[in-house]
């Protein structure tokens, strides 16, 4: 079979299983384009910024455990795509993004929308490749899947030039069945030594708790966590990454840990003697102050990149591999030994925790008068919990509130940007997710600063007919800035105000879409219903909310774990016990 | 703590930069980075000094490895090894000058490889000291031009950086 390099990187994307590329087309990839035109398999869904094509890919990508894809032009199309192959690349997402490229002998020669791609994007990508003849392009892509799926999964960028996909030019198409390369060597197991020190230290531990993070969700590992939970009796934690990765339902499942996470969270870190680290990265959100990170704790650290080992946090048993084959080891050899972990030591911890946990630290004061956040989510929850739903999230206060307030039972249902923290993911991330599940109810949940970064694609979801839910938790702040001046700059709400804002019900029906606006808390429940019952249109509900409430607990960044502050609504000496 | 890290590279356009890269990112020391290509004109070795404590090192390496272009890599600084830098020195050599620059040279075994009736270009293979050590011997006055390759670095004994 004879293909011109266009074809071939269509080709390509069918052989490697793709369904769905999210693009935007340009001069330097119409030959590409034009291969798109003149076949079925592949569907490209035509996004109105290339940032929304990423992060599509990428909700796509987190929801499915498949790879995404995303296309873009050279230049601009290029560089708009940025911010979501970063928001990949912080959080492991599996994706390659196909840049056009100038034509081979224009490289460096400042053309009309040249930019060096695979410079500015190396800091932010797993690999990337610039191809420079049509004879490399098979295989580049080839590697380009391989590597961004093995290992510790993430973006990888192909820039391809004008001329090397020249539709005059035709070639033998051979995609490579097998892909080894001599430098880049993914590890699978992890060494069974480490692991049997690990379980040494877990039979033994008094105070052990287990801290798990997106690994568990990528690493396809949630059953294998629950069962070692349910053998150990060990209480879980999860970074916001993780969540689902355990049933929020599950009795052993303290809450998220980290900035705002639960007291009982937190408060079992610090007096761990154990901490058994699965997939997580001991983020500056998560640690909080390093020389006071769970200071009487031995550390057991699974993560299958080695560089995310003894990074923050000094280690004691390291252990390199996927999460999955090693908790299935961890249990086998828990289960192989004469002396499980300890019982009586663990009902006295449980004790403990069970004290932290009757603080209610997500307890807030409800009101008739006015939406709280909190309450808005509850609600949620408890309107689409029977349904098959997945919850994407712009970043700021609405992003912890759901977090806090929604109890993710699956693995691959919270879809959020964690690492980089990107506002403007959570609708074109929703797309992506309600592309792979049509029949699947899927929320963005948003705040009306985030919106405003990726609503263009509010016209995406009408040409491809998705239903997507946007719940906007409408406060007319930056909530998550304007939180932070309140308490650390004497209420200086230096721009964190957005004045301005449209009517969005009106804008969203502008493009074809069902508005509300909800204000009366009253309302509320009966208004989810309507909008979720309206299942084959995109509803946008402006849910206006108390303008000042503030996430809580929260560690102020660079305190312990112990240093939470407490809402207000809880007395202080509730807050000591 | 100084470390002398061997790396064997894909010979790749853009793998110097990852690695370069690397390090402006992560705010890791750089004290020298020497690069070429091998015996296999598909890879290329580097040579490169840095300095931290034991947790930043174990980083560097780790963070080296991960790199999707690096084959393989070596801390020399584990075992025993050796190192050698290549130095030119471009000095003044005119009149009584001329005589005492050529017993320098020779003391510290430096060849002169270019000679013009003002001056000499000599040339210095050794350690790091050593080179200092001649800088340091030479009348600052006289010395035009200095150029360094930085060192490069191999293991003693059977053991090494191979495929």
């Amino acid at each position: 079979m004879e293909l011109t390099g266009g074809e071939i990187v269509v080709q390509a994307l069918k052989d490697e299983g793709v369904e769905f590329v999210w693009g935007y087309p340009g001069g330097a990839v119409l030959h590409i384009y034009d291969a798109i035109f003149q076949q079925k398999a592949v569907q490209h869904i035509l996004v109105r910024h290339e940032q929304a094509a990423t992060h599509a890919a990428d909700g796509y990508a987190r929801a499915t455990g498949n790879l995404g894809v995303a296309l873009v032009t050279s230049g601009p199309g290029a560089t708009n795509a940025v911010t979501g192959i970063a928001t990949a690349y912080m959080d492991s997402i599996p994706m390659v993004i196909i840049t056009g490229q100038v034509p081979v002998p224009f490289i460096g020669s400042d053309a009309f929308q040249e930019v060096d791609i695979t410079g500015i994007t190396r800091p932010c990508v797993k690999h990337n490749f610039l191809i420079k003849r049509v004879e490399d392009i098979a295989d580049t892509m080839a590697k380009a899947f391989y590597i961004a799926r093995t290992g510790r999964p993430g973006p990888v960028l192909v820039d391809i030039p004008k001329d090397v996909t020249d539709p005059n030019i035709r070639i033998p198409y051979d995609y490579p069945k097998k892909i080894s390369m001599r430098s880049y060597k993914p590890v699978e197991k992890g060494n069974t030594r480490q692991v049997r020190k690990a379980v040494d230290l877990m039979a033994k531990a008094r105070r052990p708790v287990v801290y798990t993070g997106g690994g568990v969700v990528l690493g396809e590992a949630s059953d294998d966590l629950r069962e070692l939970i349910k053998y150990t009796d060990f209480p879980v934690t999860n970074t916001l990454m993780g969540l689902g990765s355990i049933a929020a339902s599950d009795e052993h499942f303290l809450g998220m840990l980290g900035m705002h996470g639960t007291y009982e969270a937190n408060m079992a870190m610090h007096e761990a003697d154990l901490i058994v680290a699965i997939g997580a990265r001991f983020d500056d959100r998560v640690t909080g102050k390093l020389a006071q990170f769970c200071p009487n704790a031995k550390i057991v650290h699974v993560d299958v990149d080695p560089a995310s080992i003894s990074k923050n946090v000094r280690v004691d048993v390291p252990i390199v591999g996927q999460v999955k084959p090693v908790l299935k080891d961890m249990l086998k050899f828990l289960k192989a030994r004469k002396t499980g972990p300890d019982k009586a030591a663990l009902k006295e911890w449980w004790e403990r925790i069970n004290t932290w946990r009757s603080v209610e630290c997500l307890n807030y004061a409800n009101s008739d008068k006015v939406i709280k956040p909190q309450y808005a989510i509850e609600t949620l929850h408890k309107v689409t919990r029977r349904r098959n739903f997945y919850l994407t999230s712009d970043v700021g206060q609405h992003q912890m509130f759901a977090a806090q307030f929604y109890p993710f039972e699956k693995p691959r249902r919270w879809i959020n940007s964690g690492g980089l923290g990107t506002m403007g993911f959570g609708l074109p991330a929703a797309m992506g997710v309600q592309q792979a599940f049509p029949k699947a109810t899927v929320a963005c949940v948003t705040g009306e600063a985030s919106i405003q970064m990726c609503i263009q694609e509010l016209a995406t979801c009408s040409q491809y007919n998705l239903p997507i839910k946007i719940v906007l938790l409408n406060n007319g702040y930056m909530g998550m800035v304007r939180q932070w001046q309140e308490f650390f700059y004497d209420g200086r709400y230096s721009h964190s105000y957005v004045d301005a804002l449209p009517d969005f019900a009106r804008l969203a029906e502008t493009y074809g879409h069902v508005g509300m606006t909800i204000e009366d808390p009253n309302d509320l429940e009966a208004a989810y219903k309507e909008a979720f019952s309206l299942k084959d249109r995109l509803v946008f509900m402006n849910v206006i909310i108390d303008p000042e409430e503030n996430v809580y607990p929260m560690i102020e960044a660079g305190k312990g774990h112990h240093e939470m502050h407490m809402s207000p609504h809880l007395s202080a000496e509730r807050e000591l016990a | 703590m100084r470390h002398i890290i061997s790396v064997l590279i894909e010979n790749e356009a853009g793998a110097l930069a990852r690695v370069s890269g690397l390090f402006a990112a992560r705010g890791y020391n750089i004290e020298s980075l020497t690069v070429a290509p091998t015996e296999d004109e598909t890879l290329s070795r580097m040579t490169l000094v840095t300095y931290g404590d034991e947790m930043i090192i174990e980083q560097i390496i780790k963070q080296l490895n991960k790199l999707v272009d690096v084959v393989k890599l070596l801390d020399l600084s584990d075992g025993p090894h050796i190192e050698r830098e290549l130095m030119m020195v471009k000095v003044k050599a005119e009149k009584n000058h001329r005589e005492e620059m050529k017993r320098m040279a020779d003391i510290f075994r430096a060849n002169i490889i270019d000679v013009t009736d003002c001056s000499y270009t000599v040339e210095l293979t050794g350690n790091g000291d050593k080179l200092d050590a001649f800088l340091k011997a030479v009348n600052t006055d006289l010395i035009m031009e200095v150029v360094r390759s930085g060192p490069l670095g191999i293991s003693r004994g059977v053991k090494g950086l191979g495929l």
